[in-house]
């Protein structure tokens, strides 16, 4: 009994202790602990911000290249808009994966980046005139892919191409839907960027609570997300065929503009890679982020290095990916193997930030009663 | 030993404490109930599902669609109806049968305590909670009476004991003593927890709580039972549970432990507790005892002390069948579940699952999201009967589509404890081929390392 009685001592010696730390507490000295909201303000001011500040200067181009081109179709407007087009779209992979706040609430990756693009129905608002692309059911009729549809697509050749916009009987209408995807985007892109710099970005690093609604939860399970169902699926997966019998090449990114889906892939690969590394978008230093998040968990639990592992697998996937045709079509009917073994490598780190980096990260995916069984 | 035995069958104490213990879990049920709607969770979890896993043998358990809601609001009456003891032995039933079968629909909800819950409706069936302070022996004063059999009080403080005691054996493992796990990875999340935040980061903390909740698991029925230490025991009761519901979230079961726990107190004290109830509610109390039988409560009917003893003897056995397995049980999970294994891992998976084509080799890959919650696949990815029946699942759905020859592969990785995750589930082995069944499943991969103790 005596050494029962020892224990509940010392139990309730642990709880006292527990419960009397507040006094030795100094919030200002976090030394013991990882501060959350720097991670997040490296986040939101060196990364995201940023980043959307770009991408919104290159879709406000975009929709001025767009103009320029519709009041003046020549060949060399057309190719100016498509350089600018393609400017902006390698812009686009590195804020796709921010699916939060106001970008969550516009669904802003469905407005901008649904591919394949749904040709009929394009052509079907161009012959009517009348179309909302505010509409869900209007999402793979615009964005990037529609655009490349619209100057790409059109025809075989560019002089074929420029004559939808000057002799087409309904040239007004291919005009007119041109200039409304461009200037969607960048109506898009402004209304994100705008939320970000009035006030949502001080919600989103003051939102440093363990729970499934905090930031870094709701972040960390956008992010993951976007890299296992955008970037590997999407870009890779859906057109290797991995979810279908058979290969599915008019499913690749950029499919009309042919030559750049590679380029989209190792963009996004390269913007997700730097964000777990916490790289400042315009510069090379590393802040706060998944990585060192990972490396502090890590010096408690004296477990695997696994913010190496995930960083060294990003290399490996991007190397992979470096190995493929410029134009995942032609990759496709060539060597699929080649994809699929891009699909795997890409694959390494669903399962790394999936399973092991959620687990240490101890990231809620739902709000529901659990005990850990 | 048969003599004192049935000296001890005979054996009366006051019906206050089960009077006290009935009145209290009816009332939190009928909380968790209403709660339990308030959040949404009977459509999120019931009905927004294409698919519900089910228990093997129970297949035939399903969610009603939108009469779900119904089993709830019948749960939730049969709770109010124990609780002012009112046609208690058919509401209690109801109470049990309507809860069990909730828990029944989905195993992605499995919790221990939903379990407990289910326990102690059962044996409450069987148990005179109605005996006093209750509307039946207010309405028929020939039903009612101040003492009942001691076993009956009893063999709550025994399913408590079981459970806190099976609770801390299955603590005394290495993962749990000698590395802090899953603690290390539970605690320092609660980063943002106003006075305890900081301290949470401590290793020595994670140890701390370690050892002190094995401790307090093994004992505290003990300190419960032993007059001198129960006021303190009851006190490590209330800090412990309270302090598990700031850090996890596990819902209304701390109440519903701290609650049950005063049925270790003297008469004294439930008389109080009833006193106190009878003000509020302006009820003479002094007159509800005067009404009640001297005499102790008889059982008309002998099946009684058989059925508890084999729910009793089923309780004993049941957490130690895992021994039947040989491999490593947190990572094949054979026997894991009804065996009070409350917080002991954190386990992760990913599955990834490919339907061939046995003839032309055809393959391709499902995305999960098209059959499952965000829940569902959670829980679904790392526990080996969840992916044989989901495996099943899709092999039926693709069949019905029309694919022929179908074979269902998993790719899986799984991550325990913070081991980094490793292979979980032969990926040559075709799932449609394999079956559910109380037998070693065979198509788990080993585990690799090994957790040492019970």
């Amino acid at each position: 009994m005596k050494y029962l009685k020892l224990s509940t001592i010392v139990f309730s010696l642990a709880l006292i202790l527990a419960s009397c730390s507040n006094s030795s507490d100094n919030p200002e000295s976090a030394d013991d602990n990882f501060d959350r909201g720097a991670m997040l303000a490296n986040w939101a001011d060196n990364i995201i911000i940023p980043a959307y500040t770009s991408f919104n200067a290159k879709a406000a181009d975009l929709k001025t290249k767009t103009s320029e081109f519709s009041t003046n179709p020549t060949v060399e407007k057309l190719q100016e808009l498509r350089n600018t087009w393609e400017s902006a779209y390698v812009s686009f992979q590195h804020v796709s994966m921010f699916e939060i706040g106001k970008a969550e609430e516009l669904r802003f990756r469905n407005r901008v980046n649904i591919y394949p693009t749904d040709t009929a129905q394009i052509e079907g608002f161009i012959s009517t005139g009348e179309y909302n692309l505010d509409l869900p059911s209007t999402i793979d009729a615009q964005g990037f892919p529609a655009l490349d549809y619209m100057i790409n697509g059109l025809a075989t050749n560019d002089y074929e191409i420029i004559s939808f916009y000057t002799s087409h009987t309904n040239a007004e209408g291919y005009k007119n839907y041109v200039n409304t995807l461009a200037s969607t985007i960048s109506s898009l892109s402004a209304e994100v960027l705008t939320s970000w710099t009035a006030g949502y970005r001080d919600v989103f690093v003051s939102n440093t609570a363990s729970s499934a609604s905090g930031a870094v939860d709701k972040f960390t399970n956008a992010y993951i997300f976007y890299y296992e169902k955008s970037l590997r699926a999407g870009k890779i997966g859906i057109p290797a065929g991995v979810y279908s019998n058979g290969v599915l090449p008019e499913k690749v990114e950029a499919f009309y503009k042919e030559d750049i889906s590679k380029k989209l892939l190792l963009e996004s690969i390269t913007a997700t890679h730097n964000f777990f590394n916490g790289k400042k978008f315009d510069g090379n230093t590393n802040g706060p982020s998944f990585k060192t998040y990972l490396d502090y968990l890590n010096t408690i639990k004296n477990g695997e290095n696994l913010s190496a592992l995930i960083d060294g697998q990003f290399t490996v996937a991007h190397n992979k990916a470096n190995e493929l045709n410029p134009n995942f079509v032609e990759q496709i009917a060539t060597d699929n193997t080649k994809m699929l073994q891009t699909f795997d490598e890409l694959q390494r780190n669903v399962v790394l930030m999936k399973v092991d980096m959620v687990q240490a990260l101890n990231i809620s995916i739902n709000y529901v009663d659990a005990d850990g069984d | 030993m048969f003599p004192t035995f049935s000296k001890y069958l005979n054996k009366s104490t006051s019906a206050a404490p089960l009077a006290v213990f009935r009145v209290f879990f009816g009332l939190m049920m009928l909380v968790s109930i209403i709660r339990f709607m308030l959040n949404g969770w009977v459509y999120k979890l019931y009905i927004e599902p294409k698919f519900f896993f089910s228990y093997y043998g129970f297949e035939w358990v399903q969610p009603l669609g939108d009469y779900t809601y119904l089993i709830f609001i019948i749960c939730g009456i049969a709770s109010l109806f124990v609780a002012l003891g009112y046609k208690y032995r058919l509401a209690i039933i109801v109470f049990f049968l309507s809860f069990t079968y909730i828990e029944l629909m989905d195993k992605t909800t499995y919790l221990n305590h939903y379990y407990f819950i289910s326990c102690v409706g059962f044996l409450m069936v069987f148990l005179p909670a109605n005996a006093f302070f209750s509307l039946d022996a207010y309405k028929n004063p020939s039903k009612a009476f101040l003492r009942i059999p001691r076993w009956t009080v009893d063999s709550i403080k025994f399913l408590l004991g079981l459970v806190y005691i099976h609770a801390g054996l299955a603590k005394l493992n290495s993962d749990w003593l000698f590395k802090a796990m899953p603690l290390k990875i539970w605690l320092p999340s609660k980063y943002d927890l106003p006075i305890l935040g900081d301290l949470l980061q401590q290793e020595w903390i994670h140890y701390a709580f370690s050892w002190s909740g094995a401790t307090y698991d093994l004992i505290i029925p003990f300190l419960l039972l032993y007059k001198p230490t129960r006021w303190f025991a009851f006190a490590l009761v209330v800090i412990f549970h309270v302090l598990t519901r700031v850090l996890f979230p596990i819902g209304m079961f701390p109440f519903i432990m701290i609650v049950s726990a005063l049925i270790f107190f003297d008469a004294g004290v439930h008389h109080r507790i009833l006193g106190f109830i009878s003000r509020i509610f302006r009820i003479n109390y002094s007159k509800v005892i005067s009404m009640a039988n001297e005499k102790s409560f008889r059982f008309k009917r002998n099946f009684t002390l058989p059925i508890v003893a084999i729910f009793f003897a089923v309780q004993l056995l049941l957490p130690w069948r895992y021994l039947l397995y040989p491999n490593e049980l947190f990572w094949t999970e054979e026997g894991f579940r009804f065996s009070w294994r409350v917080m002991l891992m954190e386990k992760a998976g990913y599955a990834q699952f490919t339907i061939k084509n046995t003839e032309t080799e055809e393959q391709f890959v499902v995305d999960n999201d098209d059959f499952l919650t965000s829940f569902q696949e959670k829980q679904m990815s790392f526990q080996p009967d969840f992916i044989l029946e989901y495996a099943h699942y899709l092999g039926n759905h693709f069949k019905k589509q029309g694919h022929e020859n179908v074979s269902v592969f998993v790719e899986s990785y799984v991550a325990l404890n913070g081991r980094l995750s490793q292979p979980f589930i032969d990926p040559k082995v075709d799932l449609l081929k394999k079956n559910e069944s109380f037998c070693r499943k065979d198509w788990i991969l080993p585990f690799n390392d090994e957790i040492k103790g019970l």
